[in-house]
């Protein structure tokens, strides 16, 4: 019975190491593609959902310049494209923060470049019949989202909307069932601008019981949408696309402005760019900036293993940063301002060296 | 079988059957083994990789794990409100789903002739096809919104009695613990229905004949002849349908409402353990990932607890039945 036995485990291991080999065959086969003057190989990306929707519509356009390069992008989370990333399961990670300090651990070591691919702006949109234009500043917002105003006529209200007949429609919160870098971006506007505001800034916030939660932004579009008395902070595609009223936001300069392709520009152009080209273009200053405009980043190793890689990447990137641009408009999101663009198509010989 | 026994005079050394192995039947052994082995190994690769990625959370918290308050605002990490809701939801689950399904069993083998339950038997099946995501967008698109204004006339219909009213009362929204509950109990019915089933078709059909000769009604012979003789099956089943409520995702994600609160409110908005790590886990980092996986082991550790519970039920009371 002893013999049996360890001829089993070498059998076993046997066929584990036979099982790994080809694995490791099948692995290394798809990434040796031919380097040859016309690209080919496969890009894998994940993350930001905010960059989904734009990073399917550019795969599909890509198609027309390197028909070689297959491009794939997960979405998943922020979160999810930095931990793939710093695990080398994608050649690049969309993330709508930088990388926070507790994960730099991650990334010891290597040089992680980033480069802004596309900003837009978060509306705080509301669903109050007769009321189509509405005036909001940060403390009230706060307000509102805390659940300190409870009904839509609050004096609060009031006083930043002279003329405006407002109901007594109680408040209702809508607010991200699922962590996000919208609810981030949000909370941290909120940081920013309101004193009043108790919450703090995360990807998830800790909202009054009494909130709805609605999944993704189209959720929260969701009930914004059937929901009166409803406010919720969706982000400008999806409020264009479940046709929701959104408010004007004061900005820092003082001045009411209406989420727009135009105004998130403008607040990215305000924006201080730091040499890395993080930034963060929340509560901009300038006359004509929206101050609950976001941003989102890819995310590439400078250094990278494979020469194929690093002509894909920068043929990617570039396709972004050059006629992918023009796409975003179309699809609701804002472009990256000329300045900004500029600089990151400069940072793309960076990559592999 | 005697003369088998000890033939006399055979030439040679035979050897047992169980001593000469052809390499054809000792191959097979070893691939099964392999099989069997591979489960238990990657099983207990998960437990271990998910226990050190959740290390930072265990040694940031402590007991803290199961504080009150999670915000990930302000870096705390308390795991009781979704542990609450987790025992929540599945309670009101098995609640629903136990005596429905215990009574689709008594329907299928005492009651409806076999050739009638056999369908019967397949659109329950059906139940257990439809994917988990379909029940959760059916819930929060469909069925969260028709029930919301049962639950606030039911608020205001309780409003100032006192054990109701904490039960029952406002704030009532459509995605809320009791919807979530009502969710996995058609989740788990089929589960339920088919284990306890197979449980009660073991009851001899001579303990039945008995019962009837003696003068039994119908319901009198479920009582006296099926009912102790399937008891301990259908607790078994019980658990094991409740450990599938505890661990479903993404439909609890959807209809739950995702507020980690502790209220006694059940038409209120709760959350469970699964259902945060599938809302969260996107954007999650550092302590607040370590934490969510950690949720993970937690959860893990409970249900192979109800698991084990209940196939040691299971299993004891087959022995009864064969005995």
């Amino acid at each position: 019975m002893q013999r049996v036995r360890s001829h089993g485990v070498v059998v076993a291991g046997a066929a584990l190491a036979a099982m790994a080999l080809a694995i490791t065959a099948c692995s290394s086969s798809s990434t040796n593609g031919g380097s040859s003057s016309s690209l080919s190989g496969t890009l894998n990306g994940s993350g930001s959902t905010f960059q989904l929707i734009f990073q399917q519509t550019a795969i599909q356009s890509f198609k027309s310049v390197e028909s070689g390069v297959t491009v794939n992008y997960g979405g998943g989370g922020s979160g999810k494209g930095r931990t793939d990333l710093a695990g080398n399961v994608v050649q690049y990670a969309g993330s709508d923060s930088p990388i926070p300090s507790d994960e730099t651990a991650n990334f010891k070591g290597k040089t992680v470049l980033y480069f802004p691919v596309i900003v837009g702006p978060i509306t705080v949109s509301y669903n109050l019949s007769g009321v189509s234009s509405l005036k909001l500043d940060g403390p009230v917002i706060a307000d509102l989202f805390q659940g300190h105003i409870k009904k839509w006529n609050d004096p609060a209200i009031a006083a930043l909307n002279p003329g405006v007949k407002l109901p007594s429609t109680p408040v209702v919160i809508a607010r991200r069932s699922d962590s996000s870098g919208t609810t981030a971006n949000f909370s941290q506007f909120l940081v920013d601008s309101a004193p009043n505001w108790k919450l703090g800034s995360s990807s998830t916030i800790s909202w009054p019981a009494t909130s709805q939660g609605g999944n993704g932004n189209g959720g929260v579009a969701q009930i914004v949408k059937t929901t009166p008395g409803a406010v919720g902070y969706v982000d400008f595609a999806d409020a264009k696309a479940a046709g929701l009223t959104y408010a004007s936001v004061k900005n820092k300069d003082g001045n009411y402005i209406a989420p727009s392709v135009q105004s998130a520009t403008t607040a990215a152009d305000n924006a201080t760019i730091n040499p890395d080209l993080t930034f963060s273009a929340i509560w901009a200053p300038g006359a004509q900036s929206y101050p609950v405009t976001y941003q989102s980043w890819d995310l590439v190793y400078q250094k990278q293993s494979s020469a194929n890689t690093t002509k894909m990447l920068k043929a990617y990137i570039g396709y972004l940063l050059g006629p992918g641009q023009q796409l975003l408009p179309g699809l609701n999101y804002a472009p990256l301002p000329a300045s900004l663009d500029q600089k990151a198509k400069a940072q793309l010989d960076k990559i592999g060296s | 079988m005697t003369q088998q026994a000890g033939p006399p005079g055979t030439a040679g050394p035979a050897r047992p059957l169980s001593q000469r192995r052809p390499f054809g039947d000792r191959t097979f052994q070893l691939i099964t083994l392999g099989a069997g082995l591979l489960v238990l190994v990657i099983l207990v690769l998960i437990a271990v990789t998910t226990t050190q990625q959740a290390a930072p959370w265990f040694s940031a918290e402590g007991w803290g794990i199961f504080g009150k308050t999670w915000n990930p605002a302000t870096n705390q990490f308390g795991a009781l409100a979704f542990i609450y809701g987790t025992a929540i939801t599945s309670a009101i689950a098995v609640i629903m789903a136990v005596p429905v399904s215990v009574g689709i069993a008594l329907l299928l083998t005492e009651v409806v002739p076999y050739r009638w339950a056999r369908p019967i038997v397949y659109v329950i099946d059906l139940l257990a096809v439809v994917p988990s995501v379909v029940w959760g967008l059916w819930g929060i698109l469909v069925f969260a919104p028709w029930i919301a204004k049962i639950y606030a006339h039911i608020a205001s219909a309780v409003a100032g009695i006192p054990v109701l009213d904490d039960l029952f009362g406002s704030p009532t929204s459509g995605a809320s613990f009791f919807t979530a509950g009502i969710i996995l109990a058609f989740m788990i019915t089929p589960i339920v229905t088919s284990l306890s089933r197979e449980v009660i078709a073991t009851v001899p059909a001579i303990d039945k004949e008995g019962a009837y000769a003696l003068g039994a009604t119908r319901l009198e012979m479920i009582q006296g002849a099926v009912w102790p003789h399937s008891k301990g099956g259908i607790v078994g089943a019980v658990l094991l349908g409740l450990g599938r409520a505890m661990g479903e995702t993404i439909a609890a994600a959807l209809v739950i409402g995702s507020s980690a609160t502790i209220t006694s409110h059940l038409f209120a908005p709760g959350d469970s353990m699964p259902a945060v790590i599938a809302n969260q886990f996107g954007e999650a980092s550092g302590t607040f990932r370590a934490a969510l996986i950690g949720l993970g082991v937690l959860l893990f550790a409970f249900t192979i607890i109800i698991n084990v519970i209940a196939r040691a039920i299971v299993g004891r009371s087959a022995e009864q039945g064969s005995a």
